[in-house]
C-alpha cells in the first residue's frame, strides 16, 4: 500500500463524521429521494415480515398480546384439515404443470415460426391474461354449469358427451379450476418464452444449417437448450405461484365439494378471517411462515439440484 | 444491466428463427407449417375470444335465454336494458369510480416509490444505497402470503395515525412496496448514459433537477410499463381490496362482483362482468406493444 492511499482512506473518514459536512455534500436531498421508498417498505413489507415472525408465536385478539411458545404450530399440526389442503394444494400444482407447462412451450416454439402477422398471435394468446381474475372465474362459473343446458355441457353434448357435474363433483372440481386458471395464466408464460425465443443467436441455426441439420434436429439442439434456463425458472416460479393458489378455490367452490378444494391458503384465510372459526392471527401467520420456509427450501434445493444444467 | 436491451436486440433477429429460407422453400414443410400456423391461429381466436365473445353475447342477452339456451344466437332478440340495469341500478357505475380512483392511487404510488428508489439506488448512490438495495431485493423472495396477516394488522394499526381501515390509502400505500418495479426502474437508470449525469453536474444541476429534468425524461419508455402493470395489477386485486375495505361502498368492482351472483339476474350478472373487462382490454389494444414488452421483461427480471 503507498501512501497516497493511507492519506486516501484516512482523510474522508475523518471528515464523515460531522453531520454539517454530510448536508453539505448533499446527504439529505438523498435522504429525501430515499425516502418514499424507505417508508413505504418499511411499513408495508420490512415491518410486517419481521412482525409475522414474532406473531406465529404469539396469540393475540387485538387488545391484549401474549407469547404462547409453539403453541400456533401445534395447533395448525392439528387441524385435521390441513392433510387435505397440502394434498389438494399439491394437487392442484400438479394439474397446474400438466395443463399449463407444455402447451405455452409448444405453442411458443411454433409461433416463433410464424412469418406473417406473428403479433396477432401474441395478442390473442395474451388477451385472457388481462381479463379480471373475478371476472373470468365468474363466467368460467357460469360455463360449468352442471344442467345439460350449461355452456360446456351443451357442447359436449353436441359431440355425444356429458352432462358433467364439473365443479358439483369431487372428482372433477379441482381440474376443473386448473383448466380455468390454465386459461387465464397461460398467454404470460406464452410471452415469457417468445422473449427468450427471439434472443436465440441466428449464428447458431446458419452454423446448425452448414451442418445439414434438419428443422427438427434444429429445434431440439438449438431452441430447446436455449430456452432451458427459461424454462427452469418459469417451472420453479409456478409451482410457487400455485402452491398459493386461493381466487380459485374461494370463488367458484369456496373450498367444497366435501373440502375436495380446500388449499393451504384458503386455510391460512379461514384461519384469519373466516367468521366460523374466528380470528385466529397466531395461527394463520404459523401456517403462512410454513409454506414459506417450505417454498424456500424447494427452491433452494431446486437449483441446487439444476444448477449443473442450468446454464445454457 | 443487459435486461432493457433484450427486446430491442430481439426485434432486429426476428426474421431469423429456426426456420430457414431454404427451410420454407420445402413445399412438404411450406404446406404443414403453414397448415399447423392456421390450425393454431384458429385455436387460440377460441381461446383468446371466444370467452370474450360470449361474455359479450350474455351481456346483452334476456336472462331466460341465457339459462336456457346460451349458445342460441339471440332467439328472442336483445336485452340491452342489462347494460342500463347494471350500470345504474346495480350501481357498476359507483364501483367503477372506485376501481378507478385505487387504480389512480396506486399507480402515483408505485410511480414515486419506484423513480426516486431507482434513483437513490441507481444513479445518487449513498453509502447506504448497497445494504438498501438487498433489503428491497430481499422482499422479492418472501411469498405474498407471509404478508397477508402481519400487513392486515399493520393497516388496522399503523405504527402512525388512525386506523386505514375504509380507506383508500390501504390499498394505495401497500402496492407502492414493489420490489419489482424498484428493480425494473433502477436498471433501466443504471442503462442510462453517465456522461449526460456529469454534463448536468458541470452546468450546476442539482439532484432534484437532474432528477426531474433530465433522468425522467429519459425513462418514457420504462414508466410506461411500470404504469400499464400498476393499473392492470390493481384493476386485477381482489384479496387485498376485500379485505381492508369492508364497507361495500368503498369497495372496487372486483370486490363486488362475487356478491352480485345471488342478488341479481344472470344477465345484469353478465352485464356487469363485461363492464369490469372493458377497460383492461381497450388498454391492452392501445398499448399491445409495452403489455408484450413488460411480459416479457417479467420473465428476464424473475430470471
Amino acid at each position: 500500500m503507498t501512501s497516497y492511499q493511507v492519506v486516501q482512506i484516512i482523510e474522508p473518514s475523518g471528515r464523515r463524521h460531522t453531520p454539517a459536512d454530510w448536508v453539505r455534500r448533499g446527504g439529505l436531498s438523498r435522504l429525501a429521494f430515499a425516502l418514499p421508498l424507505l417508508v413505504v417498505f418499511g411499513v408495508f413489507s420490512w415491518l410486517p415480515i419481521g412482525r409475522a415472525v414474532v406473531m406465529s408465536f404469539q396469540e393475540t385478539n387485538l387488545i391484549e398480546t401474549s407469547w404462547v411458545g409453539l403453541d400456533n404450530f401445534r395447533a395448525v399440526f392439528a387441524d385435521p384439515l390441513l392433510g387435505q389442503a397440502v394434498r389438494n394444494t399439491g394437487w392442484f400444482a400438479l394439474l397446474a404443470l400438466v395443463f399449463g407447462y407444455p402447451v405455452p412451450l409448444v405453442g411458443a416454439v411454433l409461433m416463433s415460426t410464424v412469418r406473417r402477422m406473428k403479433g396477432l398471435y401474441s395478442v390473442l394468446a395474451y388477451l385472457p391474461v388481462v381479463v379480471p381474475p373475478v371476472v373470468a372465474v365468474l363466467l368460467w362459473k357460469f360455463f360449468y354449469d352442471p344442467r345439460p343446458e350449461g355452456v360446456f355441457n351443451t357442447m359436449l353434448g353436441w359431440v355425444g358427451l356429458g352432462p358433467f357435474p364439473w365443479l358439483q363433483d369431487q372428482t372433477w372440481a379441482m381440474p376443473s379450476l386448473v383448466l380455468e386458471a390454465t386459461w387465464a395464466a397461460a398467454g404470460g408464460t406464452v410471452i415469457i418464452y417468445l422473449a427468450a425465443l427471439t434472443s436465440v443467436p441466428a449464428e447458431l441455426y446458419d452454423a446448425a444449417e452448414v451442418d445439414g441439420a434438419s428443422l427438427w434436429r434444429k429445434i431440439w439442439h438449438v431452441t430447446m437448450p436455449h430456452l432451458r434456463g427459461v424454462l427452469l425458472i418459469t417451472l420453479i416460479l409456478q409451482i410457487i405461484g400455485t402452491a398459493q393458489v386461493f381466487l380459485e378455490p374461494y370463488l367458484f367452490t369456496s373450498g367444497g365439494p366435501a373440502n375436495a378444494t380446500v388449499t393451504v391458503l384458503l386455510l391460512i384465510y379461514r384461519y384469519a378471517f373466516g367468521q366460523s372459526l374466528g380470528s385466529d392471527y397466531g395461527m394463520a401467520t404459523a401456517l403462512s411462515l410454513l409454506l414459506a420456509l417450505f417454498l424456500g427450501v424447494l427452491s433452494l434445493v431446486y437449483f441446487r439440484l439444476t444448477r449443473s444444467w442450468s446454464t445454457s | 444491466m443487459t435486461l432493457i436491451r433484450t427486446p430491442r436486440r430481439a426485434e432486429k433477429n426476428a426474421e431469423r428463427g429456426a426456420v430457414s429460407e431454404a427451410d420454407w422453400r420445402r413445399p412438404v414443410l411450406r404446406r404443414s407449417l403453414g397448415a399447423s400456423h392456421i390450425v393454431m391461429l384458429a385455436l387460440l381466436v377460441v381461446w383468446g375470444i371466444g370467452p370474450l365473445l360470449l361474455l359479450a353475447k350474455f351481456a346483452v342477452t334476456p336472462t331466460q335465454d341465457i339459462l336456457r339456451t346460451p349458445l342460441a344466437f339471440f332467439p328472442h332478440g336483445f336485452a340491452w336494458e342489462n347494460l342500463d340495469e347494471a350500470w345504474n341500478d346495480v350501481r357498476v357505475s359507483h364501483y367503477f369510480l372506485n376501481t378507478i380512483a385505487i387504480a389512480a392511487g396506486a399507480w402515483v404510488s408505485q410511480i414515486l416509490v419506484a423513480t426516486t428508489g431507482g434513483y437513490v439506488l441507481s444513479v445518487l448512490r449513498p453509502r447506504y444505497g448497497k445494504v438498501l438495495q438487498w433489503a428491497v431485493l430481499a422482499t422479492l423472495f418472501v411469498p405474498a402470503v407471509v404478508l397477508l396477516v402481519p400487513l392486515y394488522l399493520t393497516i388496522l394499526d399503523p405504527p402512525v395515525g388512525p386506523s386505514m381501515l375504509n380507506s383508500f390509502w390501504a390499498v394505495w400505500l401497500p402496492a407502492g412496496a414493489s420490489a419489482f418495479n424498484v428493480v425494473l426502474v433502477a436498471r433501466f437508470f443504471d442503462s442510462l448514459p453517465r456522461e449526460v449525469f456529469e454534463a448536468a453536474r458541470v452546468d450546476g444541476a442539482g439532484p432534484f433537477r437532474l432528477f426531474w429534468s433530465i433522468v425522467l425524461p429519459m425513462s418514457r419508455p420504462i414508466l410506461g410499463v411500470v404504469s400499464v402493470f400498476a393499473v392492470i395489477a390493481s384493476w386485477k386485486d381482489f384479496l387485498w381490496p376485500l379485505l381492508v375495505l369492508p364497507n361495500p361502498d368503498l369497495q372496487p368492482l372486483s370486490v363486488r362482483l362475487p356478491s352480485l351472483q345471488g342478488s341479481t339476474d344472470m344477465g345484469v350478472l353478465m352485464a356487469a362482468l363485461a363492464i369490469s373487462t372493458i377497460l383492461p382490454v381497450v388498454l391492452f389494444a392501445v398499448f399491445q406493444r409495452m403489455f408484450l414488452r413488460g411480459a416479457g421483461l417479467g420473465g428476464a427480471v424473475k430470471g
